[in-house]
C-alpha cells in the first residue's frame, strides 16, 4: 500500500472522528477517554506481527513486550469503560433495579 | 490454516465499523455500555484474524505475553476506585504509547524499509516514548508520588527545544544510514523519552485534565505512526479515531478555563499573575440552619469539584439530595468542564454513588436558570465558582467562564476551614452577602445535616 493512500484514510478518519467525538455529551467524558484509550490498544495487532514473525531474536521479543502492555490498554480499558458506563443509571422507576442499557 | 491479506483486510473493515459505532452509541448513556461492546468485539476480530495470517509462525511468547497483559488489565479494572480513575487512565495512555514505540522499534527488523517508512518508525517512536514518559509523570503527579505543582526554571522552553533539535538530528543521522544498533536510533528512544518527562513537569496539578486528554490524543497518534511503519489500515483508523478524541476533549478542557493550549503547556499556573486579595468577612452557618434552609428551599443545586473526591462525600451527598426530593424540592448538580483532574470525573463519581444521569446537568445549562436556584451547595470547588474569574482583570483565572452561584439565593461553601474574621482570599464568593459557610470536613457536614433531617 503506498504512502498517499494511506495519508487519505488518516485523513478521512480524522474528519470522521472529530464528528463522532463532538457529539459525546460532558457526562460520558471519562468513560469516552478510557474506551477511547482501549481502541488505541489497537496497535496490539502490529505488536503480534512482531512477535510471531519468528524472524528475529529481538524483534520477536520488541514485539512480545508490546503485546504485554497493548494487551493491558485493550483489556483493563475496555473493563473499566464498561464497569464505568454501567454505572450510569437513569432515575429509577420504584421497585426497578436499573441495568445498564 | 492462514488469511491472506485480501481477506484479513476484508475483517479489518468490520473491526472499524465497529469502532466507529461504538464510538457513536457514547453519543448518550442510554446507548453507551452497548455502544463499548461492540467497540470491544470489533478489536475481538481484528486480534484474531491477525493471529491468522501467514507472517505469524510463532505463537509462545505471544500467548505468554497476552495471558500476562490480560490479567494486569483486567485485575486493574475491577480494583481501581472510582476516584482514581485519572491515575488509571495516565498508566493506560502511558502503556499504550510504550508498545506503540516497541511495534515501531521492532519494525525496523522488517526486510525492505523505505526511508518513507524509517521516517514513520521514527515518528512512532517519538510520539509514543513522549507519550509513556509523560504519561508516567502524569500518573506520578496525579498520584502525589511526586509534587503535582509545575516545576519550572529559567530557559526551560530553550532545553526543550534543544531536545528537540537533538530528536530531529538524531533521527535525521539515522536516516542517512539506518542500521539496527545505530547509536542515532537509542538516541531518538532516549531522548523522546526525555522530552516526555520535559513537556509534563511544568505542568500544574489544576491543569491535569488538559494533559490527560492531551496525552490521550498521543497515545491514538502514536498507535496511528506505527500503522504507517507497518503498513496496517486498521491501526491508522482506530488510531487517529483516538486522536481526535483526544484532540477535541484537550480543546474543550482549555476553553472551560479560557486558556490557549500553549499557555496551559508552557506556563506553570498560578506563576503568572496573583490576584488582588479581597477582605471581608465571610458568614459561619451551622447544620442545623442549614437544615431549616435547605428544607424550606424549592430547588437545590450541588456544585461539586476535586475536594469531594478528596472527601469520600459523593455517597452522603446522593444520600442528602434524595432526602431533598422526597420532601419535594427539585435536585440538581451543576458540574463544571473542568472540575475534577479529568474530563468528566465528578459524572463518574456521582453516578457510581447512584445519581441519575438525568439530575447532572452542564455549566451552560444551569447559568441561565441559576438565579431561581434557592440554594446552590459548593462542595469542594473552588476557581470553578470564583467570581473573580468575571471581574477580577489580576486573577490567573480572569475569563474563565465559571457557574454562577453567586447569582443563587443562598449559597452553601462547604470547606475545611479558614482563618476566622477579616483575612485576605482570592475567592470574593466566601464574602457574598448571600454565602454561608459550613466548615468542616464536607463528609461529616453533609451527614449532620442529614442527621437532622431525619430527626
Amino acid at each position: 500500500m503506498d504512502a498517499v493512500f494511506l495519508a487519505f484514510v488518516l485523513m478521512l478518519s480524522i474528519f470522521l472522528g472529530f464528528e463522532l467525538i463532538s457529539k459525546v455529551p460532558a457526562t460520558l467524558h471519562t468513560p469516552l477517554m478510557s474506551g477511547a484509550n482501549a481502541i488505541s490498544g489497537i496497535t496490539l495487532v502490529g505488536a503480534l506481527t512482531s512477535a510471531g514473525a519468528g524472524s528475529d531474536l529481538v524483534a520477536t521479543w520488541l514485539g512480545a513486550v508490546a503485546v504485554a502492555f497493548a494487551t493491558v490498554n485493550v483489556v483493563g480499558g475496555y473493563l473499566v469503560t464498561n464497569r464505568m458506563l454501567s454505572m450510569f443509571k437513569k432515575k429509577e422507576a420504584p421497585g426497578r433495579v436499573g441495568g445498564g442499557s | 490454516m492462514s488469511l491472506s491479506i485480501e481477506l484479513i483486510n476484508v475483517f479489518y473493515i468490520v473491526a472499524a465499523a465497529l469502532f466507529i459505532y461504538g464510538l457513536k452509541g457514547l453519543g448518550s448513556p442510554a446507548t453507551a455500555v452497548r455502544g463499548n461492546l461492540l467497540s470491544a468485539i470489533g478489536m475481538f476480530i481484528a486480534v484474531v484474524v491477525t493471529l491468522f495470517s501467514k507472517g505469524i509462525v510463532e505463537f509462545e511468547w505471544i500467548m505468554v505475553a497476552v495471558l500476562v497483559g490480560a490479567l494486569i488489565g483486567a485485575v486493574a479494572a475491577q480494583m481501581v476506585a472510582m476516584t482514581k480513575m485519572p491515575e488509571m487512565v495516565a498508566l493506560f495512555n502511558g502503556s499504550g504509547g510504550l508498545a506503540s514505540l516497541l511495534v515501531g522499534w521492532a519494525a525496523l527488523y522488517n526486510s525492505g524499509n523505505t526511508t518513507f517508512t524509517h521516517i514513520t518508525i521514527l515518528l512512532s517512536i517519538l510520539i509514543g516514548g513522549v507519550t509513556f514518559s509523560g504519561s508516567l509523570i502524569a500518573w506520578g503527579k496525579l498520584a502525589e508520588v511526586i509534587t503535582s505543582r509545575a516545576i519550572v526554571f529559567a530557559a526551560q522552553r530553550f532545553v526543550n527545544a534543544l531536545i528537540l533539535i537533538a530528536i530531529v538530528g538524531c533521527g535525521v543521522m539515522f536516516g542517512l544510514e539506518p542500521s539496527l544498533t545505530s547509536p542515532y536510533l537509542y538516541g531518538v528512544i532516549a531522548l523522546s523519552l526525555l522530552f516526555g518527562v520535559m513537556v509534563v513537569i511544568p505542568i500544574g496539578g489544576a491543569d491535569m485534565p488538559v494533559v490527560i486528554s492531551l496525552l490521550n490524543s498521543y497515545s491514538g497518534l502514536a498507535a496511528c505512526a506505527a500503522g504507517f511503519a507497518i503498513n496496517n489500515n486498521i491501526l491508522i483508523v482506530a488510531g487517529s479515531l483516538v486522536g481526535a478524541a483526544g484532540m477535541i476533549l484537550t480543546n474543550i478542557m482549555c476553553k472551560a478555563m479560557n486558556r490557549s493550549l500553549a499557555n496551559v503547556l508552557f506556563s506553570g499556573f498560578g506563576a503568572v499573575k496573583t490576584a488582588s486579595k479581597v477582605e471581608g468577612e465571610v458568614k459561619p452557618i451551622v447544620a442545623e440552619d442549614a437544615f431549616l434552609i435547605l428544607e424550606a428551599a424549592s430547588s437545590v443545586t450541588f456544585v461539586p469539584g476535586y475536594g469531594m473526591a478528596v472527601a469520600q462525600a459523593q455517597h452522603v451527598v446522593r444520600e442528602l439530595g434524595e432526602l431533598l426530593e422526597a420532601n419535594g424540592t427539585e435536585v440538581t448538580y451543576a458540574i463544571h468542564p473542568v472540575a475534577g483532574r479529568m474530563p468528566g470525573h465528578m459524572n463518574v463519581l456521582l453516578a457510581e454513588a447512584n445519581v441519575p444521569y438525568d439530575q447532572l446537568v452542564e455549566m451552560d445549562d444551569i447559568n441561565p436558570r441559576i438565579a431561581n436556584v434557592d440554594v446552590a451547595v459548593v462542595i469542594g470547588a473552588n476557581d470553578v465558582v470564583n467570581p473573580a474569574a468575571r471581574h477580577d482583570e489580576n486573577s490567573p483565572i480572569y475569563g474563565m467562564p465559571i457557574i454562577n452561584v453567586d447569582y443563587a439565593r443562598t449559597v452553601f461553601v462547604l470547606k475545611r476551614s479558614m482563618a476566622a474574621g477579616f483575612s485576605g482570599v482570592d475567592n470574593p464568593l466566601f464574602f457574598g452577602d448571600n454565602t454561608r459557610m459550613l466548615f468542616g470536613d464536607a463528609k461529616t457536614s453533609i451527614s449532620s445535616v442529614i442527621a437532622e433531617f431525619k430527626r
